[in-house]
């Protein structure tokens, strides 16, 4: 049993455990305690949106594809509708446009205090989480007193936005602001100067700049790793285009880093909601939409808090999409912590895998199917029956 | 002899409930949620709602746990995994279904990956409303399943007085 040679044990993590909020399963070839090959089993969310858009109309798309995601859903139907839009030829209102930047600002807030907690309490440090999703509640408040709800707000409709911003909200807005940055201020002192937590973060998982871009490395972690990438600034849509966003870099590429450019971007927000607020264009909120959308195709780009989002829309005249594509940030991002974990000690993967932000109902996005050569078919070309039969088999399989 | 024993179950048993009450522990399982109901599940274990102040905690292991809180429409993938998780819980146990999708399926009805809901794949005791419900809903909905188990055990003394 106990023979000398280094022996190799397998470590599954999930789909169900502590470490990981979302189901997903990880494998980890373990040669004492350093990780030397690293696996990912996804798909326990995979639950067939892009195929299910095809039977549901615009309008009852949007709020589908909202549920992509309730920790980012704005920035789907941002991403939706500003698609759509370009397809039936129609710019929404400035207002509308602001109101979507400010919510997608709001809900970067969100997310990244969101994060912040996850990845304080995955190092074990459970008073910073306890302490960011404190401070996130502010945040939440806001967020239901201008839509309604906390999760997946609805703000946008095809054509402009839902809600308006008051006054009022300004003024509390305002002052959570005021609140928000004085705490971030703190965290970003606890997470720069902490001893026992640099221990965690400080040199663990280098990422370099030359392997972010081979790997495709997308949001804050590419920013982090010196890739200066980022939708709003490159590519400006909705709000953005009056209302620039700056770029957050950092070099250094370390889990450190990630944290740093992720509270960085915090203040960013911060000022662009100000800015927002402060000169929000009045006019109307909505501007009609037909129910049937011109015929074409459409793509469309939008930064998510975890980086960005992209959308592939065809029309072909009807009422409904003929095909909706979704890449998601979490995706592109995931195959580098399976590249970075090899080579560091099991107990920093849960930290690697917090630093990419991963959201797994994100993730995923698509069936991968094992290329060998079925029915006489070319390893990686399916034919629609072929398809279809794998299908039916696969499941048949599984009954049993 | 045969009448000690059952004296000694009934104790047991009210131990148990006793305990139960004061202090389950729950076990978080997502099943193809969109992750709102997860993120609603864990603001109420952070400061400003404390769910911990009823004595619940969240506990990784299924073995562990007497409440499972599922969220979300059951996938094909996640079908096993629900049931086997709900299996490993050492009896009694509860579950609680949080969000409309936990409970109808909600807007994924129809996607071709998707079971449905979880009551057609393990039983549930209690449902929480809501796209997502708000955190204070999720309390609720935990203290009416701990309203219900003290409710049981009325039942049984009742029971019992009246024999
Ligand atoms: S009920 Fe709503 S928030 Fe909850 S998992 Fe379903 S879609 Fe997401």
């Amino acid at each position: 049993m106990h023979n000398t040679q280094a022996e190799k044990f397998i470590v599954p993590m999930g789909p169900q455990h502590p470490a990981l909020k979302e189901p997903g399963h990880f494998e980890f070839t373990l040669d004492g305690e350093t990780v030397t090959h690293a696996g990912v089993r996804l798909g326990y969310v995979h639950r067939g949106i892009e195929k299910a858009t095809e039977a549901r109309t615009w309008v009852q798309n949007l709020y589908l594809l909202e549920r992509i995601c309730g920790i980012c859903s704005h920035t789907h139907a941002t991403a939706f509708v500003l698609g759509v839009e370009k397809l039936a030829g129609i710019t929404a209102p400035p207002r509308a446009q602001a109101i979507r930047a400010l919510i997608g600002e709001m809900e970067r807030i969100h997310s990244h205090l969101l994060w912040l907690g996850v990845a304080a309490h995955e190092a074990g440090f459970d008073t910073l989480f306890m302490f960011s999703w404190r401070d996130r509640e502010t945040i939440m408040d806001l967020l239901e007193e201008i839509t309604g709800n906390r999760v997946n707000y609805s703000a946008n409709v095809l054509g402009g936005v839902k809600y308006d911003v008051q006054e009022k909200h300004a003024d509390a807005l305002r002052r959570a602001l005021d609140f928000l940055e004085t705490r971030t201020e703190h965290y970003l002192e606890v997470v720069k100067n902490d001893e026992m937590f640099l221990r965690r973060t400080r040199g663990v998982g280098v990422m370099s700049r030359e392997l972010a871009e081979a790997w495709g490395v997308v949001g804050p972690t590419a920013r982090a790793s010196g890739v200066a990438r980022d939708v709003r600034v490159d590519a400006p849509y909705a709000g953005y285009v009056d209302f620039p966003a700056r770029l957050i870099l950092q070099t250094e590429g370390d889990l450190e880093a990630r944290f740093s450019v992720r509270i960085q971007e915090l203040f960013e927000s911060y000022r662009l909601i100000r800015a927002l607020l402060d000169h929000l264009p009045t006019g109307e909120l909505v501007k009609t939409v037909p129910r049937r959308i011109k015929a074409g195709e459409t793509v469309s780009r939008i930064e998510a808090p975890r980086g960005e989002l992209f959308y592939f829309i065809k029309s072909n005249g009807g009422d409904k999409p003929e095909r909706v594509h979704i890449r998601t940030p979490s995706i592109c991002n995931m195959s580098s912590v399976l590249s970075l974990a090899v080579g560091h000690p099991l107990a920093d993967v849960p930290m690697l895998l917090a630093g990419i932000d991963p959201c797994f109902s994100c993730n995923d996005r698509m069936v991968l199917l094992k290329q060998t050569a079925r029915n006489g078919a070319h390893a990686d070309e399916w034919t629609w029956e072929q398809l279809h039969q794998h299908g039916i088999e696969y499941y048949r399989k599984q009954k049993r | 002899m045969i009448k000690l024993e059952q004296a000694w179950h009934d104790a047991l048993r009210q131990i148990k409930t006793w305990a139960q009450i004061n202090s389950p522990w729950a076990i978080h399982f997502n099943s193809g949620s969109c992750n709102g109901c997860d993120i609603e599940i864990l603001a109420t274990l952070t400061p400003r709602y404390d769910l911990e102040r009823f004595g619940i905690k969240l506990q990784g292991s299924p073995r562990h746990a007497d409440i499972l809180i599922c969220t979300g429409p059951v996938t094909r993938q996640a079908r096993e995994r629900l049931r086997r998780v709900y299996e490993q819980m050492p009896e009694p146990k509860f579950v609680i279904a949080v969000g409309s999708c936990a409970i109808s399926g909600g807007a994924f009805q129809g996607c071709y990956n998707i079971v449905g809901h979880i009551d057609q794949v393990i039983p549930v005791d209690v449902y929480v409303l809501g796209c997502p419900p708000r955190p204070e809903a999720i309390i609720d909905g935990v203290v009416k399943l701990l309203q219900k188990l003290e409710l049981s055990k009325d039942e049984r003394q009742r029971a019992k007085t009246n024999e």
